[in-house]
Order: structure tokens, then sequence, then C-alpha cells
């Protein structure tokens, strides 16, 4: 249920980089094109595949990356049904009934620490209303700030946190942050997948995980930066909510999200920085769809873009297709290249050297160039032509398709 | 992934067309399967939308829910749905056979044996995807501790008589499913991934669309072709030509058609029943032709010989909550007690074992992956040397060398098993490889030749013969034994008491179900 502020298109990086980089970037994007602000999904993607420099070009830069796969001929195939969305807002504004008390008491059951419960009335709910994302992460960071201080419970309700990745900034727009009165901070997930007797779907769960790790992450930037500087007010446990069993009532768990925001920390330290990429592009790469007055007919040839996001390197695997907009575009090349990582992430380890569909079939049905042959039997080779010999001898009867190669 | 199945991948790519993972049908396929498609709403836990259910091809029946918030609406979905399956369902009961079985008497604390029931039949259910099997367990559970006016005459909103019966059922068969080789409840993609390797990635393959269009491309396409056609096409008002297999609906289908048509039926306009319906089905019945075909694909593939073996276990299952109902037992608890759920963690990781073991003996394509993986070797059998023990009475332990390619990975003294001609395991020991002669190695044959001194004929393989021993068992049995559930340690909750009796969801306003 992350509602991300583009709805605000003349969103401005919080960290303003430097205009250099703000002016290549905006020329990526092409004239006119606003920035698409990073929200927590998409961080929680670009960490999951951190090699794809493709990926992390685009996002950096705020190209709108579904219109660009449309453009190409190969739109993603995101989107929310409208009776998901309905039951979702609903569940959330039930989920923050009671000006937060509800909530803030799920949490406190959940804390079992012997402190005492929040009494009705005695959450602030600080209003945090403010222009633009800058306006809104700054309004955030003095209402975290004063509700510190204050000793008392307090719930942010769609807070805005600004984080620098790969050298360009992302907003984050956590369900909310509870300010517990020692000072401490939790973040609080609300999601509509159901908790039936006492379980959830682990995929979900650690989906929803990593996507409050990255809030968490933001969290503790921001501690860092104000206040009394002190990172280890963001606790490792988040809240995450969700409906119980077969009805609306929310339940709630404290999820440990230490393990994710480690994995996430290290896997957007890793990411190429943008600037960098773009230093390497041709001169002259835009994305620029250059759209047509109607907002959505890109007036330019598909085969231009393609050139230009075939300009910077990627690295398309199977998880791509639940991640990323581009990914049947990248798909489709990667099946043209014959890449092997199109069947399988874990492929590629698996195969050593050969990274091309043809190249193994070719090491395994002994067609490889001699030149290889010789010197020390590469290990992959050997185990490859070991696996064809197998197949096609248990195979045999009937002809078998690598038999049928061989003749 | 084995590197064989990468291969077959690969070559699925090159030939544009799925190749075969297997040489033969390692699950069994009901006579008359039930083919159950379900739709969810989205957003919402086990709010159906609608369903074709039903063993006639030609014929499914189709469930609608036109406002799936509508509590009545889903209460008479779930009746129809009961309607149609429970006489499925309990159709296989009556027909049984007798079979012996220990048992330890009560008394006496001996063990007897007994003659009991087995079904000679038992249902089985196909779904689309493994999301079917989860949403079959699903409804299940949202089922199964309702309350019938009859059995609660005060009970808001009261399920229709026969609901809680099917919940029950359904979560017999979600159990089930959990257990590795078991066919009571199978989703088709899995059943076709296990037979067939695609040209695309595990991911992709839960797609039952693409996943058919690589196993059978119609006439002019490659399989990647007509599977992207099955994943993307989408008509001129930016429908799906190939709606998903659910229980999801697919986003533009709710946002443009099913929202308005919803709309239009609230407002009581006329027809608008007729339209849902109609809509539903357009979603639903190219997936049910999909599980049907299959359904074809699978059974011009020869039974494995050991499928039918776990098969009887699903009877035995079967029969058994047969039995539980018949005996008037409450439905099956939320959470298991812990001996229960050792239990069957136990029975799942056994059974996953011989599905392993029979799979490979039944399959030579199955056995080739075992012997790349170093856990089984064959070849030619170029020496055999009869020796015997030195007992008073002499048995044989001969000396059997086999000239292989594989390379197993065997230590001294290890274990080895092969197949008899009558199908028992014989049981060998690895004496180690020959010197100076790469590839050949040498095992003790341990048993498997009847009592006397001389082996039974045909128990010793000799020269020439091609043989395959396995490092694994044939038979793999479950580890120690679990204590009943009254006698759990107290380390481990101890004994169950009396079995609370479950109540009914709470029902709130705004709840579902
Ligand atoms: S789909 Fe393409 S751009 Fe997106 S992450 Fe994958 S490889 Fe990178």
């Amino acid at each position: 249920m992350t509602r991300s502020p583009d709805s605000r298109p003349t969103a401005r990086p919080a960290t303003p980089a430097p205009a250099t980089l703000r002016q290549r970037l905006a020329e990526l994007r092409g004239p006119g094109s606003a920035q698409r602000p990073l929200d927590a999904r998409a961080l929680a993607a670009l960490a999951a595949n951190p090699g794809c420099r493709r990926r992390v070009l685009l996002d950096g830069a705020g190209v709108d990356k579904s219109a660009l796969a449309r453009a190409l001929g190969a739109p993603a195939a995101f989107g929310q049904s409208q009776f998901a969305i309905t039951r979702g807002h609903s569940f959330e504004a039930r989920a923050k009934a009671d000006g937060g008390t509800e909530l803030v008491r799920l949490l406190h059951e959940q804390l079992r620490d012997g402190a005492p419960a929040p009494a009705p009335g005695s959450v602030d709910v600080p209003d945090l209303t403010a222009g633009g994302p800058e306006g809104r992460t700054a309004r955030t960071a003095l209402a975290l700030r004063e509700a510190s201080a204050a000793g008392r419970w307090a719930l942010l309700d769609h807070p805005l946190l600004a984080l620098p990745v790969a050298g360009a900034p992302a907003f984050l727009e956590p369900d909310a942050v509870v300010v517990h009165p020692d000072g401490t901070w939790t973040v609080v997930e609300i999601k509509s997948f159901p908790v039936i007797d006492g379980a959830a779907d682990p995929g979900k769960v650690g989906a929803a995980a990593r996507q409050a790790a990255v809030y968490v992450l933001a969290l503790e930037e921001l501690a860092a930066r104000t206040g009394d500087g002190d990172p280890a007010r963001v606790r490792h446990e988040i809240l995450l909510v969700c409906p119980k069993d077969f009805a609306n009532v929310p339940a709630a768990g404290l999820v440990d999200v230490r393990k994710p925001r480690a994995t996430t920390r290290r896997q957007l330290a890793r990411l190429a920085r943008v600037e960098d990429i773009a230093a390497e592009l041709p001169a002259g790469t835009t994305f620029d769809l250059c759209l047509a007055d109607d907002g959505r007919t890109a007036g330019r040839p598909a085969e231009e873009l393609a050139a230009a996001v075939e300009a910077v390197g990627a690295a398309y695997a199977p998880e791509c297709l639940a991640a990323c907009e581009l990914a049947f575009h990248c798909r489709a090349r990667a099946r043209a290249e014959g890449a092997v990582a199109a069947l399988g992430r874990g492929l590629r380890g698996e195969l050593g050297g050969l990274t091309t569909v043809e190249s193994v079939l070719a090491a395994a049905l002994d067609r490889a160039p001699a030149g290889e042959e010789a010197g020390v039997p590469d290990p992959t080779v050997v185990a490859l032509r070991r696996a064809a010999a197998l197949r096609a001898e248990a195979l045999d009867p009937p002809l078998t398709g690598i038999e049928a190669a061989c003749r | 992934m084995s590197l064989i199945t990468t291969l077959a991948r690969m070559e699925a790519v090159r030939d544009g067309r799925a190749q075969p993972l297997t040489t033969v049908r390692h699950r069994h396929l009901a006579e008359r399967p039930l083919v159950f498609v379900p739709l969810t709403t989205a957003g919402e836990a086990g709010a159906p939308l609608g369903a074709l259910v039903g063993t006639d091809r030609e014929r499914p029946r189709l469930l609608v829910v036109p406002q799936p918030r509508d509590r009545d609406l889903r209460s008479a979905f779930l009746a129809e749905l009961a309607e149609e399956m429970l006489p499925y369902v309990e159709g296989f009961a009556g027909d049984v056979t007798l079979e012996e079985r220990k048992e330890t008497d009560p008394e006496t604390g001996k063990k007897v044996t007994v003659q009991v029931e087995l079904c000679a039949g038992a249902p089985q259910l196909l779904v689309p995807s493994a999301a079917g099997v989860s949403y079959v367990r699903l409804l299940g559970r949202s089922m199964r501790f309702r309350r019938t006016a009859e059995q609660d005459p005060d009970t808001p909103h009261p399920a229709p008589p026969r609901v809680p019966l099917l919940g029950r059922w359904l979560t017999h068969f979600g159990e089930r499913a959990r257990v590795p080789g078991s066919s009571l409840l199978l989703p088709m993609t899995e059943l076709l991934g296990r037979h067939w390797a695609t040209g695309q990635s595990n991911l992709e393959d839960q797609h039952l669309g693409a996943l058919l269009a690589w196993i059978d491309p119609p006439e002019g396409l490659t399989g990647a072709e007509a599977a992207l056609r099955a994943e993307l096409a989408r008509d001129a008002a930016g429908q799906l030509l190939h709606p998903p297999a659910g229980p999801a609906t697919d986003p533009a289908f709710d946002n443009k058609l099913l929202a308005p048509a919803v709309t239009r039926h609230d407002a009581g306009l006329p027809g608008a029943a007729e339209e849902l319906r109609a809509l539903l089905e357009t979603q639903l019945r190219p997936t049910w032709e999909a599980v049907w075909r299959g359904v074809d694909l699978l059974r011009a593939l020869p039974e494995g010989e050991r499928a039918g073996e776990r098969w009887k276990r699903d009877r035995w299952s079967y029969t058994a909550h047969r039995d539980r109902v018949r005996a008037g037992e409450p439905p099956q608890p939320r959470r298991d007690d812990a001996v229960t759920a050792a239990r069957k963690l136990a029975a799942r990781e056994t059974a996953q074992a011989q599905l392993e073991a029979q799979e490979a003996l039944d399959d030579p394509l199955v056995m080739a992956g075992r012997r790349l993986a170093g856990e089984a070797f064959a070849g030619e059998v170029t020496e055999v040397v009869m020796e015997y023990t030195e007992a008073k009475v002499p048995r044989p332990r001969p000396l059997v060398t086999v000239r292989t390619d594989d390379g197993p990975y065997l230590a001294e003294g290890a274990k080895v098993h092969r197949v008899l001609p009558d199908g028992k395991a014989q049981p060998a020991e690895f004496v180690g490889p020959v010197p100076g002669d790469p590839g050949a190695l040498t095992v003790r044959l341990t048993g498997g030749m009847g009592r006397g001194k001389v082996p039974e004929p045909g128990s010793v393989p000799e020269k020439g013969d091609r043989v395959c021993w396995t490092l694994f068992e044939h038979a793999p049995r479950g580890g120690p034994e679990l204590p009943d559930p009254e006698r759990t340690p107290w380390t481990h909750g101890g004994p169950p008491g009396e079995p609370a009796a479950e109540l009914p969801d709470p029902v709130t306003a705004e709840d579902l179900l």
C-alpha cells in the first residue's frame, strides 16, 4: 500500500545533485519529462538485482520505465485490480482508525515489555502536510524530532523520507512510523494479505520485510543526520499489520528486518553510481520518448529507443519478470542472444564460462572447436558431455534430440 | 536443476519445443478425475468469484458469485460447489477391498493381524497450478469450522448443510498434496513440468498456457512464439487472449470488464447476472480446456511401474479420512499439535526419499540423473568370482566386477542395491576399484540369493549382463517412531488433552465468510 508521491510531477531531488549531473539526467529523460522518484518497491527490486546497470541508470535518472517499455513494444504486465486497491485502502483506514490508538495498541501488545498500554487519546498524530517532496521530508524530519523529545506515543501517518541511492535521490513513504515514549521509532507496514491461523504466506512476508528494511535504512540515515545523531533509535523490528483470517480485523506481528536490512544496505552500496554509468554512454544518448500531445504515443521509433537501452548493460534473469517494467524487453534480448541466464539465474554459475545456449550445446555434443580441447579439460565441459551421453543413452530408443543432432 | 535437466531445457530452446524429462508418467492419473478451476476476488482472502468444476470435459458446471462481497451469494456458491464435488468425492467410499494390516491389540499389547477396508478407488482433483492447490486449502479452511443451522440453530449466517463437510474434504486434499508423490490433488503445471523441460525458466513454467505452448505448440509456431502469445497477446480492447489460469484474475479484466458488470448487477439491471456468468466463463473456459489438454498429453505416457504403489497410499489416505468422517470426528484442528506436526513432517520426508528412489527405478532417464550425481552406477559385468562365508553352513558371497563410465561416490564397505528380476532389491557391499583397470568396480553380493549354499537361479548376475547399482535404498523407511499423541513428552507440549472443540470464525459486520 505504498503511495508513491508521483502525483507531484515537479519533484526535485532532496539532496541536490550537481548541476551537471542533474542536467545530464534531465537530458536522458528528455525535455519535459518529469523525474520519477524511486519508491521502496523499486529500491527493493534494485537491491535484488544490483548487477543491472541498465536499471540503476534508468531508475536513477527517474525515467518512466513503464512508458519506455510500452514505446519499445514490450509493455509490462503490472497493474492492480481496483478490487485489491479498494480493499487495501479500506483495510489501511481500518487499521489506522481511532486516531492511531488502535495501531499503537497493536504495537504495544506485541512488544510485551511491561510498559503501560497507551490510553485512548494519548497518541499524537502530527500534521505532515507540506508542499512538494522536499517540504514533506523536512516536515517529517521535524515531526520526528519533536515527537521523540515529547516522551509520548506518536503516529506519523504516511511520512516522507529521502534516501540517496547510487547518487540519485529516492523518496520513500512508509504506511506509518510510530514514535515510542522512549524516543525510539518503529516502521509500520500495512498489507492486505491475510494471516490465517497465525501464519501468512512466507513469500509475501519476506517481500514486506525487504520493503520495510528500506524504510529502516532511510530512518537510520535521518537519525544519523539530525537530532542526537543516533541511528539506534530506529528499531530493527517492524510492525507488520495484516487482516486476520477472513475478517477485516487487523492482526499484527513484529518482523525482524536486520537480515534484509544488511542485504539491502550491501546491495545498494554495490550499485554503480548513476553518474559513472551516465558518463560512459555515447554522447547524445537519450531515453526521450518524444511523446505526442496525448501524452502516451511515443514519437521516437522503437529501434532508436532500443539502441539507447542497449547502450547500457543489463543482467536479465527470470526474476526480473516480477520486479522490473522492462522485463519483457530484456527477456526478448536475452533470448535472442541465447543467454543461458534467461533459463534461470542459477545456471550461469553451473555452466562456468559458457554463457549461451549454443555454446553449451556445442560443448555437450562435442562440437567445440578443437583448440579448446587442448590442455586441461574444462570440468564443466566434461560434466556436460557426460550428462549428454547419459541422457542420450536413457532416451535410446527412441531417437532423441541429441542423437538426431549428432547424425 | 540437474545438468541433465539443464541440457534438456537447452535442447528445447534449440528445437523450439519441450523435451522429455522422463520416459514414463510418474503420477497416477485417475480414469475420471474431477477438474476444478477456481477464480478469486483480488485483494480478498477466500472470496471466490467463480469456478468451472466437473468430471465431464464437455459439460463443466459454471458457478458464479455475482457480488463477491455478498455473504449470501458466497454461501450459495459454496453450497453449489458442495453439490457438485461431494457426490464425486464420496462416490469412492463404498467400493472396498479387504487388506491385512498389523495392529497393536489394545488389551494384550501384542501385534495382531487384522483385516481392514481399503477403498478400491479414490477421488482425484486436478487444478491448473500450485496457486490452485493453495486455494483449495484456503477454501477448506474457510468452510470446515462453519456451522449449519442443524448443528447450531442460533448460529448467525448458518452454512448451507454440506458446506462444512466439503471444507473437511478440501482440507484433507490440501494436506495430502503436501506429501511428495501423492496424487489426490494435483496441479497441472507441476505435473507437466515434472515430465517435460521447456525452453523457458521454472518461473515461466508456472503459466499453464505458456507451458502447454512449449509442450504442444500449434502448427507453424515454435514453442517460444506460442508461449509468448499465451502470456501476452491481448485483443483490441486490451484483454488477454489467454486469461491467467487463476485463481487470480488479470487486473485489466477486473478493471475494464468485471467491475462495471458487478456495478450493473448491484444496480439490479436486467440481464446483469447473465452477463456476469458469460464474462467469467470467458476467463475460465480456456483454462478448463488447458487442464484437459494436459491430461491428454500425460495419458499418452505409460504409467511408471511404482506409481500404482503410491496411488495405493493415496487410497489408504482417502479411506482413513472417510473413516474419520464416518466416526463423527471433529474437523481438522486449526493447528496441529507437536506430535502430529512432527509425524507429518517425518512422513513427508520418507515419502520424498521413496519417491526419488521409485522414480529412478522406474525410469532410466531419471536414473541417468542419479548416475550423473554419483548416486548410482550402471555397466556390464566383466567378472564373477564365487566366494562363501566361513560359517558352519557357508553362504554365497560372490564378487561381481562391473565396468562403468559412471563415477559413483563410494567408500569401501558402502551399501549398494539393485533390482532383481522378481522386483526385490538385492544388497551388496562395495569392495573397491580394480587396481590398474580404470572404470572397473567390484562389489560383493550380501543377500537376495535365497537360503541355500547355492544361490537361487537369476540371483547372481553373469558375465556380460548389464546391471545398475544404486547407493540409495529402494524402499527407504522413515526415522525412529514417534510417540502416540497421548504420550507426547511435556517438553513438546504434553498430551493434547481433550480435543477442544474448535469454534467457528467470529463474524463481524464487515467480515468475509
Ligand atoms: S528487466 Fe532489464 S533493466 Fe530491468 S532489472 Fe532486469 S535486466 Fe535490468
